[in-house]
Parts: structure tokens; C-alpha cells; sequence
């Protein structure tokens, strides 16, 4: 495909007097599933949101599909990007299908596109039809951040951007939900970018893991040859955090039997 | 029924009308201007704290004063309107009355108004922004609908709030369920005070019940009970003030009366003979002295009694006395020179400020006059009506003789002969016509001085009227008829404790009484 899907250029942002992002430059390419990974504090979550101006940068400048987004009109560039974060946000005061029409609703669709696409999203999110008319009080935690993601998806974007969207679930439907949503991205043909802490969550997803610290990037590479490569202590650590785990894990197992 | 709750039920529909038209305009009002205020507050911390804490600074104005500033205000606009414009607008009654409750209310529709759109989840707002809102689309679709509750909950309270300080526009002029209040305070009508406040806090109930209902029914997103209680208020609103529109209006005298019965009963007496010669009568009562004046002078009132050393002293500013003849004379030419009033005539009696005591008090002290007063006032307490210790007569006597009080209180007049009964006054500023003064053989000091001024009873008509003949002609026979004794027997009819007459049935039997039936 022609051209980077996304490219930030010197970006900086600063907040009172800390660097929240100190210069950071990138390049991400159609089709590309992204992790941000990094300490609290690194920068990868004001990084995410200049991405969709939910941040605006200080300094530097962030193209979406070629389009330079300082120049656009913020609601409307969100309209084409999906939006996913931890804790989710549904309008409590709609329903799970009003929540997933929303974004098509805000674009004008018509009435019939809207009903098909959120009974086709449902499908997609692996959730029941009958869910559809209920309000969100009523839903578990995981179908909830399914409903997050169908709402991201609802207005065909190309690009979708996940703040620690599993970070609140429980171990069996976090890693249900990735897995699930890594098919959608492989199958939609979709660009996601990923905040996550948890390097096991980047490995396992990611096609590309993007280290950051003090809000610069300390790493960028594929798992395995980031692993091979890396001459920072930091990240080699960070990334080898869940081998190890998987290591001690595999041996206690043993030793018990 | 007794007959005093029966003549309360009679005045229930006119009354009532006006306080809910009153109140539901002001709440009206109030959300429409506090609503946009409260979401301006909350987009930014800077406006928030001048727009919260000037509603509070109006919430700590007692509400009869704000009612009565606006009175001058709109009279001031309304002069200029007439200058620019070409036509003025009524300064009394509806008009300040609405601004001053609608002020009232704004407070706690603005405080939760803010409160309720800030209050909204974080994530939600982040969610809001993150589909692709505008600020305006965030506005109008997640917060405004989540903080509905909070708000209607403030609507809630300034309902509330808004029906009982409704009451309090009786004073400027606007007639509410404060009528039976004021009137009944005045005339010890207790029944009247107690129906007023039961009727205005039965009002403020179901108010607030229906409303309640509706802040349940946005709290719990159930569209039917919102529907019930928005068509509950809606009905209620539209019974109550379908009476009004039958009231005439156009054609209409309007009839003031100050505050004191002797007024109440002079206004049914008017009204009384206008109603007999076939015109549409509707009154103003509780005025305050210079707002009557003014009132008739503008053209809202058509006609009500007032007492020439009022107008001499505060409203010509003389402070000489000429006599009471010389009195009368510049005062007719006066008032017509300067704003157009015609005095019709006096009715023939005075009713002047006297200072009065009791008789074992007076013959104790040896007091007959102002002047032996003088000697004894340092340990002896005065006791006045709402007004007298700052018009210019108290000055005027207080200056001519000396006096100097230990204590000076302000009373509503019925307390203040209570107060002279009771040993907490010593000396009062009694009116000459009351019928109290006779009745408890209390000893007027005289005034060797003449440092107070006449106070014949006059009737004033409005410069519209001056020369309407139905008006003229229904109360010219009462000019001259009216002897101190007549007055003071139907003041006493109404201001006694037993057998207490209306100021309507005093009214029918002076006239009875003066303008016997060919």
C-alpha cells in the first residue's frame, strides 16, 4: 500500500513543566498491530491520543493516511479512527445498540445501514442479538469491553487505537478478548495501536512492539528480533519478564506433580 | 362553614391564579436563563465561581427587599421607555414581582445545573469526545441527559422556594395567595393568615411532588412517570389559572389601598359605589405610602385615599404649616401642577399622626402634651408603625420639641397598640381616626407646637381619570360625609377582637350610615 498509515515527525508534549513526550518519531505501516509498552509515567498513553488530537501535541506533527490532523476538524477525525480505552464509557443512559450506532449516527447514516451494521458488529464481538436493546448496567465486565470495541468498529475505520482496553478484566476473558480481537484485526484488515503494561499481552498480539521511557523510544522492533538485538538492560528485562514467568511457572507445575 | 372561610374560598380562585401564574412564570423563566449560565459555569472554572457566587449573593437579599427594589428600577426604565420610546410599562405588580422571583429561583437550578455536568464521568466525557462528538453534540446528548436529575432536583427546590417568596409580591402590588396574609395580619383575621399559609404550602407540595415525580422518572430513564408529572404540573397549571381570564380587564378601575384597615375599608367603599354605577372593579392593597402615590401618579392605580400631611411632607417636601386650610389649597394646585393628580376632595375627617399613651400611664407621669413628653422621654420607650421613624414628621417633631427616647421599636400597627396595652411602649404614634383610641380611652398629647401637620383623608384620582365621569360621579357624594366618629366606629368594627366585621361589610355599613337610601 501506498505510503505509512501513521507518522509522527519531532513530536513533543509537555505538561506544567515534565515531558510527557520528548521528540518522538515513527512510522507505522497498513495493516500493522502495534503495542505501546512502558512504565506508568513513559508517555505511551499521551502518545496513543495525539493520534486521534484527543492530545495536542506542543511541537512536531502526526499524519493519519497522509493527512497532516492538525489541520482537521478534531470531531471529524475521530469519527474515522476507533477509540477503545479502559474503562470503556458507555452512555449509560443508552442502549447497547444506541451505544454501537452512535459513531454512524454522528455521520448521518440511515436508518436501515445503521440496524444491519450493529446486528453484524454483535455478530462480530461474538455477543447475543437480544443483547442489543438492553442498557449497559445490565452487561459483565467482558461483554461491556465487547461493546467498546463494536462501538470503536461500528463506522468502518482503518485505524483503531486501544488504551489498556483488557487492563480491567479478568485473566480468562482478557486473554479470550485479545485473541478474539487480533482475528477481527487480521480478518478487517484493520491498523491498531496498543497501550498495554503487560509485555506477555504485547508478545502474544503484536506484530511490533514500540519500548518507551521518559517519553522517548527506547526500543522498536518485532518480539523475537527486539529480543536478539536490544543492548538496553531496561528492555531486554522488560521483555523477558514473561519468559521467565512462563519458566518458573512451567517448573513450580512440575515440581508439584 | 364559618363565614370568614367562606369569604377565604370566594378569594381562593383570583388568588390563587395569580400565585401560580406568578411562580410557574418565574421557575419558567429562571431555568430558561439559569440552564445556559450553569453550562457556561461548567465549561469554564473561571466563570464558575462570579456566577455561583453572585446568585448567592441575590439569595441573601431578603426577598420582601428585592421584590421592592424593583419597583423604583422598573419605574426609572419605564420613564425612559416613555422618553424613547414613546409608552412606558406598568412598573407595579406582575412585572417586578417576575423579576424578583425569577432571581430567586436562579440559585439552585445554576448550583446543581453546574454541579450535574460536571459530576459526569470522566471516562464518559473521554467516550463523548472519543466517537467523535462536537462540545455542542457531547453537550446536548450524554451530559445535559445525565445531569437531568440533578437538575430537575434543583428545579425542585426552586419551586419551592419560588411559591412561598410569592407571597411577598402582595406588597408591590401583585395580588397572590400573600393577599390573605397581609390582609388578615392587618385586621387580625387569623383565619386569613392561616388560609394563606396553608394554601400556598399545599401549593408548594403538590409542586413539588409532581416535579418529584419527574426527577424519579429522569433518574430512572422511566419516560412514563416523566410524562405523568410534566402532565400533572401542566393541568394544574392551566386550572388554576383559568379563572383569571375571566376576570374584566380592560375598562377596569383599579382601587389602592395602603396597609392599614382604615384603607381596606375607604377601598370597598369606592370600589363598592364604582361597582353599583356598573363598572368593572379590581383592587390594589397593601401599598406602601410612596409607592401609591407614584402608582396612581403613573397611571396604575385610578384612585385611593391618601392624608395631606403625607403628601405635604413627603411628597411636596414642605416642611412648614400653614394650617389645614392652607393645606388643602396648595395641595390641590400643587399635585395637578406638578404630575397631574386631582384631588377630588376631603371625605372629612382627619386621620393624623398623634402621639398617644395610656391614660394611667399619661395622668402617673403628668404628661398632656408633646411638650411635657419632652422632660419625661429619656426613660420612656416609643412605639411606631413600619413607616413613621423616617418620614419627615418624625423629624419634624422630634426636632421642634427635643425628644430623645430611651427605645424606639417599629410595630405593624395592630401590634403597636398591643404593644401599648401590653407596657412595652410608652407612647405611640397612633392615627387620630382609629377606632381603637375611643375604645381603650387612650389620651392624644397635644401638640402645642403644630410641629404635625393636618392629615384630612383625601381622595386622589389618577391624571387618566380626571375626567371620567362614572368615577367622579360614584364618589363625589362621599366628599365632606365622613365624620372622625363614623371612621373610627367602622375602624373599630374591623380592628377589634370580637365581632370582628369584614372591611367589606365595615364599608357597606358606613356608606349605610352617610348616604342614607332615598
Amino acid at each position: 500500500m501506498a505510503g505509512p498509515a501513521i507518522e509522527l515527525l519531532g513530536v513533543e508534549k509537555r505538561y506544567g513543566g515534565l515531558a510527557a513526550l520528548a521528540g518522538v518519531s515513527l512510522s507505522l505501516a497498513p495493516g500493522e498491530f502495534t503495542a505501546l509498552v512502558g512504565g506508568s509515567g513513559s508517555g505511551k498513553t499521551t502518545l496513543l491520543k495525539t493520534i486521534n488530537r484527543l492530545v495536542t501535541p506542543d511541537a512536531g506533527s502526526v499524519r493519519v493516511f497522509g493527512e497532516d490532523i492538525a489541520t482537521a476538524l478534531p470531531a471529524v477525525l475521530r469519527r474515522k479512527i476507533g477509540y477503545v480505552f479502559q474503562e470503556v464509557g458507555l452512555f449509560p443512559h443508552l442502549t447497547v445498540a444506541e451505544n454501537i450506532a452512535i459513531t454512524p449516527k454522528l455521520l448521518g447514516w440511515d436508518k436501515k445501514r445503521i440496524e444491519a451494521r450493529v446486528a453484524n458488529l454483535l455478530g462480530l464481538v461474538d455477543l447475543p442479538l437480544e443483547i442489543a436493546v438492553r442498557p449497559p448496567v445490565a452487561l459483565s465486565g467482558g461483554q461491556r469491553q465487547r461493546i467498546g470495541v463494536a462501538r470503536a468498529l461500528a463506522a468502518e475505520p482503518r485505524l483503531m487505537l486501544m488504551d489498556e482496553p483488557f487492563g480491567a478484566l479478568d485473566p480468562l476473558t482478557r486473554d479470550a478478548l485479545g485473541i478474539d480481537y487480533r482475528s477481527l484485526h487480521d480478518r478487517l484488515g484493520l491498523t491498531t495501536v496498543m497501550v498495554t503494561h503487560d509485555m506477555a499481552e504485547a508478545v502474544v498480539l503484536a506484530d511490533r512492539i514500540i519500548v518507551l521511557r521518559n517519553g522517548r523510544i527506547v526500543a522498536d522492533g518485532a518480539p523475537a528480533e527486539l529480543l536478539a538485538k536490544t543492548q538496553d538492560e531496561g528492555v531486554r528485562a522488560l521483555l523477558e519478564a514473561p519468559k521467565r514467568q512462563a519458566e518458573r511457572l512451567a517448573a513450580k507445575l512440575e515440581g508439584t506433580q | 362553614m364559618s363565614p370568614k372561610l367562606a369569604a377565604a374560598f370566594a378569594l381562593l380562585p383570583e388568588y390563587l391564579g395569580w400565585h401560580v401564574l406568578l411562580s410557574f412564570a418565574a421557575l419558567v423563566l429562571g431555568v430558561a436563563i439559569s440552564l445556559p449560565l450553569a453550562v457556561a459555569a461548567s465549561r469554564s472554572p473561571r466563570l464558575r465561581w462570579p456566577v455561583l457566587a453572585g446568585a448567592s449573593l441575590i439569595q441573601t437579599i431578603p426577598s420582601l427587599a428585592l421584590l421592592a427594589l424593583f419597583y423604583p428600577l422598573l419605574l426609572a426604565l419605564s420613564t425612559l421607555a416613555k422618553a424613547t420610546l414613546g409608552h412606558g410599562f406598568s412598573a407595579l405588580g406582575f412585572l417586578p414581582s417576575l423579576l424578583a422571583l425569577t432571581l430567586y429561583s436562579m440559585l439552585p437550578i445554576l448550583r446543581n445545573g453546574a454541579a450535574g455536568i460536571i459530576g459526569v464521568d470522566a471516562a464518559i466525557k473521554e467516550a463523548a469526545d472519543g466517537v467523535g462528538m462536537t462540545s455542542r453534540q457531547r453537550l446536548f446528548q450524554v451530559e445535559l441527559p445525565l445531569a437531568t436529575p440533578v437538575i430537575m432536583a434543583g428545579v425542585r427546590t426552586a419551586a419551592v422556594w419560588t411559591i412561598g417568596a410569592a407571597t411577598l409580591s402582595t406588597p408591590v402590588g401583585q395580588t397572590s395567595l400573600g393577599n390573605y396574609i397581609f390582609a388578615g395580619l392587618q385586621t387580625e383575621n387569623w383565619v386569613f393568615v392561616l388560609f394563606g399559609c396553608a394554601a400556598s404550602a399545599v401549593l408548594a407540595l403538590a409542586a413539588d411532588q409532581l416535579l418529584g415525580l419527574i426527577e424519579v422518572g429522569t433518574r430512572k430513564r422511566n419516560a412514563r412517570l416523566v410524562a405523568i408529572g410534566a402532565a400533572g404540573l401542566l393541568i394544574g397549571v392551566a386550572t388554576a389559572v383559568a379563572p383569571l381570564a375571566g376576570l374584566g380587564k380592560t375598562g377596569s378601575y383599579v382601587v389602592g389601598a395602603k396597609n392599614f384597615s382604615e384603607q381596606y375599608i375607604l377601598a370597598e367603599l369606592m370600589a363598592g359605589r364604582l361597582e353599583k354605577a356598573g363598572a368593572q372593579v379590581s383592587r390594589k392593597e397593601d401599598l406602601g405610602s410612596a409607592v401609591a402615590y407614584r402608582a396612581l401618579a403613573a397611571g396604575e392605580l385610578d384612585v385611593y385615599v391618601d392624608y395631606s400631611g403625607t403628601l405635604w411632607t413627603n411628597v411636596l417636601n414642605r416642611k412648614d404649616n400653614p394650617g389645614r386650610a392652607e393645606v388643602m389649597k396648595q395641595l390641590t394646585a400643587e399635585l395637578k401642577r406638578r404630575d397631574g393628580v386631582q384631588v377630588l376632595g376631603s371625605l372629612g375627617f382627619e386621620n393624623a399622626y398623634a402621639l398617644t399613651m395610656r391614660p394611667d400611664r399619661a395622668k402617673a407621669l403628668g404628661v398632656a402634651s408633646i411638650a411635657d413628653l419632652a422632660r419625661d422621654a429619656p426613660r420612656l420607650t416609643l412605639g411606631s408603625d413600619l413607616e413613621f421613624l423616617s418620614r419627615p414628621e418624625w423629624k419634624a417633631v422630634e426636632g421642634a420639641y427635643g425628644l430623645s427616647f430611651k427605645a424606639k421599636h417599629a410595630y405593624q400597627p395592630t401590634f403597636m397598640y398591643r404593644a401599648l396595652m401590653g407596657g412595652e411602649a410608652d407612647v405611640i404614634s397612633a392615627f387620630s381616626s382609629d377606632g381603637r383610641i375611643a375604645a381603650d380611652r387612650l389620651v392624644i398629647l397635644s401638640d402645642p407646637k403644630s410641629a404635625i401637620p393636618p392629615y384630612d383623608a383625601v381622595v386622589l384620582i389618577s391624571p387618566r381619570r380626571a375626567s371620567d365621569q362614572r368615577l367622579l360621579q360614584a364618589l363625589q357624594p362621599l366628599v365632606g360625609k365622613i365624620s372622625v366618629a363614623a371612621m373610627q366606629a367602622a375602624n373599630l368594627s374591623v380592628d377589634r377582637d370580637q365581632q370582628k366585621a369584614s372591611p367589606a361589610e365595615a364599608a357597606r355599613a358606613l356608606e349605610r350610615q352617610i348616604l342614607p337610601s332615598p
